[in-house]
């Protein structure tokens, strides 16, 4: 598909719409459908779009093995560490609502925290998983 | 009623189908139908999460699987009569479960009278989150969504080393050919 100029074009075009709808699908989870993992699954979606449309260098230039593999366990980490957060404030663990002084604003913020931890161990995932098949075909 | 008909249709394609493109493709199709479905239910979070990796992701990941083996089904060499009564006894089981359940949408079913009004009731002034779904999956039971959260990890962990175990990584600037 290298020379296919209007797949080329429409995917520059799309792409930049594609990530701000996953990030929009994630921040927005709270009040409409969506969250962490929808959003972190359309992200990973861009970088399959550009694998398929330029080809795996391109895609590795956006999003490079270290980081994909250093996105699987950091959201994982993200997670685990907001709900540590709340033992470290003498509350149980997982309890939001020590995020803030309000605990309703604390909860909402800790969905928040603990989303964008899902969306990266989502993203990094699927991302890892498809350049793991793609790699090995070559 | 559409929908399920188009359901089974694919279904029944998917089987009949020997070409694991096709396979792949009219799957993709299905999770769509599904999502349908789900839009149809009011699940509109299962509905996206269906859309995305049903027929997003998944898709992808097998076509890339495709690139791997041989894209042909090998044909049977004869038929075997087992695995059609195990599933038919096991789908038949299932329905036989359904017929005790209360009326679909009855209000006060059990499932709708344990926590749910809880929620429903508390979910807003507890967390500030107006869709409930989010407040649910990631606060009220947001040991599950860690736990799943791990899963995610372990398996894509579990890929990877399986994938890239045998063989040295090649150099990062071969020329990429495409991936498709």
């Amino acid at each position: 598909m290298k020379f296919d100029l209007i797949l080329r074009i429409g995917t520059k075009l799309i792409l930049p719409f594609v990530l701000v709808f996953a990030f929009y699908i994630h921040f927005h989870g709270d009040y409409r459908p969506g969250g962490g993992f929808q959003g972190g699954v359309i992200a990973a979606g861009t970088v399959f779009l550009v694998a398929i449309t330029f080809g795996l260098a391109a895609a590795k230039r956006i999003a490079p093995n270290w980081l994909v593999e250093f996105m699987v366990p950091l959201g994982v980490l993200i997670f685990a560490g907001a709900g540590v957060a709340g033992l470290l404030m003498g509350k149980n663990y997982l309890d939001y609502s020590v995020f803030s002084a309000n605990s309703a604003t604390g909860h909402e913020l800790g969905i928040l925290i603990v989303e964008l931890g899902v969306l990266i161990t989502v993203a990094g995932t699927m991302t890892a998983l498809f350049y793991a098949f793609v790699e090995r075909g070559r | 009623m559409v929908l399920l008909t188009l359901l089974a249709a694919v279904a029944i394609a998917i089987v009949r189908q020997r070409s694991l493109f096709g396979v792949v493709l009219l799957s993709g199709i299905y999770s769509f139908l599904i999502a349908s479905v789900m839009i149809v239910l009011d699940a509109i979070d299962v509905a996206l999460t269906e859309a995305s990796v049903g027929a997003g992701v998944s898709v992808v990941i097998l076509l890339a699987t495709l690139h791997l083996i041989k894209t042909t089904e090998a044909a049977h060499t004869r038929a075997s009569w087992l695995p059609i009564f195990v599933s038919l006894g096991v789908g038949g089981a299932l329905v036989w479960g359904t017929l005790t359940l209360p009326p679909f949408g009855t209000p006060d079913a059990p499932i709708h009278r344990h926590v749910a009004p809880y929620y429903i009731e508390n979910a807003l002034r507890e967390t500030n989150v107006p869709n409930i779904v989010s407040a649910v999956l990631a606060d009220y039971r947001g040991y599950d969504t860690l736990g799943e959260t791990v899963v995610i990890f372990t398996a894509g962990i579990g890929v990877m080393m399986l994938l890239r175990g045998g063989k040295r990584r090649r150099s990062e600037d071969d020329k990429a050919e495409d991936a498709s």
